[in-house]
């Protein structure tokens, strides 16, 4: 016994500063209002960059947070833009319902695909999800009768959110709508990963072996974020409908699969802003680049792939974290 | 209509024992090192590359560009693997992944760089064109002789696994890294000289490939996805499995492209999927 | 005569050919401070593995407190208060002791899968972590991520979170392995200090440990029980010191 006080005061003061809104987030968050106001020509952009990022949060749950290698998300991200698709060309092209719906089927897929995930673990894992995003692309290549094929499907435009705001080429109303979106899932992130349940999933992902030895049902706690995740990737992806009236097989493809997990090492994993910031990047990179011959876009992307794995291992925000906490720890 | 299938089997073996010699290096090397190497496609594209260029620009036979190829991809293969690979070992699957497919994107760009993005095609000796009439059966010449140097290769790879004592010593390594290491092991060059040989068949392999399925740039990435299924289904660090799942990936492959066209690849993941579930370790694996 | 802790019969384990299991029948009664002791290689680990589910037997049951369990998933086992600690420490490294524990009560509690409540909203479970920790010394690092600790801070840390079950039976593999011999002295005060209603079985090497904190040894060799008596029975046993010729350790 030591001469420690005796009641958990502290940690549990440190516990609670741990979940506590921190200045540069409200900073961060009113930045992601300036495209408005200085950069309206690219607004189209910052609603592509939301939706990555949400995208990128909801892969972030489940590999940042629970330590499930997924290459193959992008089939939850797909699904929900066929389904709000689908929705929309069935004659209902409300938005904030649609992406209910699509939150919905999306999540229940996700969830039955758990049951298969939670069974394999390391390359196993890794091609299972592969296979699956693979299997789930030719499927709608295949089912051209729905899905529209390479062509993909045009949609009615979508109708106005709240009633109001309209979709125009502007992109104001695309973008608040998809911010929006990005907020309302990114709060739901970090209300999970601050609770006990996002602590059980650090717990999965530190050492899965020792959480049986602690009574833990650790396949229920995956096969639960996995579904949440699915959810929020398919909204993602209804988002992307919404705000495009179009679909295409791409959603589905495994390059998209690939990009989010790169933004995601770009960022640092496990973080939720890492997520964001990797998708900011990735993105704007892209914009900036699109110029370039794509053979070069690759070789430079490969290239900070591998700088970012030797010497970043945990992404650009775990760099400055570092740097930051220097000595303490 | 039997002769057909007959035909559309023998392709899919032939197929199927290109997709091994490509496969098996990483297959075990996964299994020794427990390193995901997803740019070993690479190897196999420098391969290619290297038979071309020796083809082209220096006038070589067929032939001998095959051991050429095979060198310069096990010696890449060591040099990468002391550099760079060994200080991933313990980094997790996820950073080997992006790391490996990092080299995969910069080894594609420097191939189109060097190499342009148009398929390379090469000419074959005239004793490996055409076709021979085997048992009623008309038969492609080059496949005839991939499978035979396949079938060459697999002996040679079971003969020195099982019977010499550096094959002894990767199937110890293979199987309890630590406890070989303790019996004095010099596991780091097991590790380089695996690792060299493994590349080195892929680069093989990719040489090979060029009169089947083509060679440019996108080789890398292509077969990327072959190559994993056959590792993951058969079974890491097994060269029998390697040898079944890539037989079984060469007919369903070419059987369902045949038979079933609008299916697609789709059936081909269907089954890796169902597979992984059922044995996750692969038909073959061991861990 | 109360019905003991834990009881196994005949408990059978063979890889191929290998024996390591043998016909293993002991029973821990309730407040039980055992030892399990035996060469290198003589299944004590096997055992545990065993009796905790990690391992499924070839023959044989396992009863916790009467109720058979030999089926059951580990999980459920530790959920009914049989526990073990890891002799490789088998902790989460990005931890911190605080949040490590309170883990363990958070899923003994049922409640690790409430994503909607902050950590923070769960003070009995962390206050009742912090007690744990500090009875263990480790209060003073508890917001400290558990791979900066001491190996001796995390080889506590590891009975700590054995603790946090609750459990009824522990089972604790060479718990000051590695653990330099001052620190282990002090360690297994606390395994001494533990209530006296929780069964322990301990496996140990140091044999002046094994004789100051052991009510009663058991010899495993070769898979199969050699001995089971108390200290002293098993002290002047000339088949025991036979079997430890030779190995350096004295009791």
């Amino acid at each position: 016994m030591s001469n420690a006080p005796s009641t958990a005061a502290e940690p549990l003061a440190w516990l609670r500063q741990r979940s506590r809104w921190s200045v540069f987030e409200i900073v961060f968050w009113l930045a992601t209002l300036l495209p408005f106001y200085f950069f309206p020509t690219y607004l189209n952009l910052a609603s592509q960059v939301a939706i990555a990022a949400l995208f990128a949060v909801s892969v972030d749950l489940v590999l940042g947070y629970a330590g499930i290698v997924t290459l193959g998300h992008a089939m939850f991200f797909g699904l929900g833009a066929y389904t709000a698709a689908l929705i929309s060309q069935a004659g209902w092209s409300e938005p904030l319902t649609g992406l209910v719906l699509s939150a919905a089927f999306v999540g229940l897929v996700g969830y039955v695909v758990s049951f298969l995930i939670v069974r394999v673990q390391h390359l196993a894992l890794i091609m299972v999800t592969l296979g699956l995003g693979l299997l789930t692309y030719e499927l709608a290549n295949a089912m051209t009768w729905l899905t529209g094929g390479t062509d993909g499907l045009r949609l009615p435009r979508t109708w106005p959110v709240l009633g109001y705001f309209k979709f125009d080429l502007w992109g104001f109303t695309s973008y608040g709508y998809a911010l929006a979106i990005l907020l309302a899932g990114f709060l739901i992130s970090r209300r999970i990963v601050n609770s006990a349940f996002g602590l059980a999933l650090r717990g999965v992902r530190e050492n899965v072996r020792r959480m049986p030895a602690i009574g833990s049902e650790h396949r229920a706690h995956l096969r639960k974020i996995y579904a949440i995740s699915a959810a929020l990737a398919g909204v993602a992806g209804a988002i992307l409908t919404h705000t495009t009236s179009t679909v295409a097989l791409d959603v589905l493809s495994f390059e998209r699969s690939a990009d989010v997990v790169v933004m995601l090492i770009l960022g640092g994993t496990g973080r939720l802003y890492g997520a964001i910031l990797g998708a900011i990047i990735f993105l704007v990179a892209q914009d900036q680049l699109a110029g370039i011959n794509p053979q070069y876009w690759y070789f430079w992307i490969g290239l900070l792939l591998m700088v970012v794995v030797l010497f970043l291992p945990n992404g650009i925000l775990g760099g400055l974290e570092r740097l930051v906490r220097g000595r303490h720890d | 209509m039997i002769s057909n299938i007959a035909i559309v089997l023998f392709d899919g073996l032939a197929f199927g024992m290109l997709l091994f010699v490509l496969s098996v290096g990483l297959s075990v090397t996964l299994g020794l090192m427990n390193f995901i190497n997803l740019a070993h496609g690479a190897f196999g594209m420098l391969g290619g590359y290297v038979t071309v260029w020796l083809m082209r620009q220096l006038g070589f036979p067929f032939l001998l560009t095959l051991p050429a190829a095979f060198l310069a991809a096990a010696l890449l293969g060591v040099l990468l693997e002391r550099t760079l690979f060994r200080r991933l070992y313990g980094a997790g699957e996820l950073n080997q992944v992006l790391f490996t497919i990092g080299l995969v994107f910069v080894a594609a760009a420097v191939a189109t760089y060097f190499f342009g993005t148009a398929q390379q095609p090469i000419v074959l000796p005239r004793w490996l064109r055409g076709s021979t009439e085997v048992f009623g059966l008309l038969l492609g010449n080059y496949r005839m002789f991939l499978v035979a140097i396949s079938l060459a290769i697999t002996g040679l790879l079971f003969f020195t696994l099982e019977r010499t004592r550096f094959g002894a010593r990767i199937r110890a390594a293979v199987d309890n890294q630590r406890v070989a290491q303790g019996l004095g092991m010099d596991v780091e060059r097991i590790f380089a000289i695996t690792f060299a040989i493994g590349s080195g068949l892929a680069g093989l392999g990719g040489a090979l490939a060029i009169e089947i399925v083509g060679l440019d740039p996108s080789f890398g990435f292509h077969f990327l996805v072959y190559v994993l299924i056959v590792v993951s289904v058969g079974g890491l660090g097994s060269i029998a499995g390697s040898f079944a799942g890539a037989a079984l990936l060469g007919i369903g492959d070419v059987a369902g492209k045949y038979f079933m066209p609008e299916a697609g690849s789709f059936l081909i993941y269907l089954l890796l999927v169902a597979i992984l579930l059922v044995r996750p370790l692969g038909l073959f694996g061991k861990r | 005569m109360t019905e003991p802790m834990l009881e196994t019969r005949g408990l059978t384990k063979r890889f191929g050919s290998l024996e390591v299991a043998r016909d293993v029948s002991i029973v821990l009664p309730r407040g039980a401070r055992h030892a399990l002791i035996g060469p290198n290689g003589a299944g004590k680990t096997t055992l545990i593995n065993l009796i905790t589910g990690q391992l499924k037997p070839d023959a044989g049951q396992i009863l916790l407190a009467g109720e058979d369990v030999t089926n059951l998933a580990t999980t459920a086992r530790v959920r009914r208060g049989l526990t073990r600690t890891f002799q490789i420490n088998t902790l989460f490294p990005d931890l911190t002791p605080i949040e490590a524990v309170t883990l363990a009560v958070c899923e003994r509690d049922g409640v690790a899968g409430q994503f909607w409540r902050s950590l923070a909203a769960h003070e009995a479970a962390i206050e009742e972590s912090y007690t744990i920790l500090r009875e263990l010394s480790l209060a003073d690092v508890a917001t400290r991520r558990t791979r900066t600790l001491a190996y001796g801070q995390q080889r506590l840390l590891e009975i700590a979170l054995a603790l946090a079950t609750r459990p009824r039976v522990l089972l604790l593999d060479e718990p000051a392995a590695g653990v330099p011999k001052d620190e282990s002295a002090m360690l297994f005060e606390v395994v001494a200090g533990l209530p006296d209603d929780i069964s322990v079985l301990f496996i140990e090497h140091d044999m002046s440990i094994v004789f100051t904190f052991a009510t009663r040894i058991i010899v495993l060799v070769a898979g199969g029980v050699l001995v089971e008596a108390e200290p002293d029975a098993i002290r002047s046993d000339p088949r025991v010191r036979e079997v430890y010729l030779g190995h350096g350790h004295n009791g």
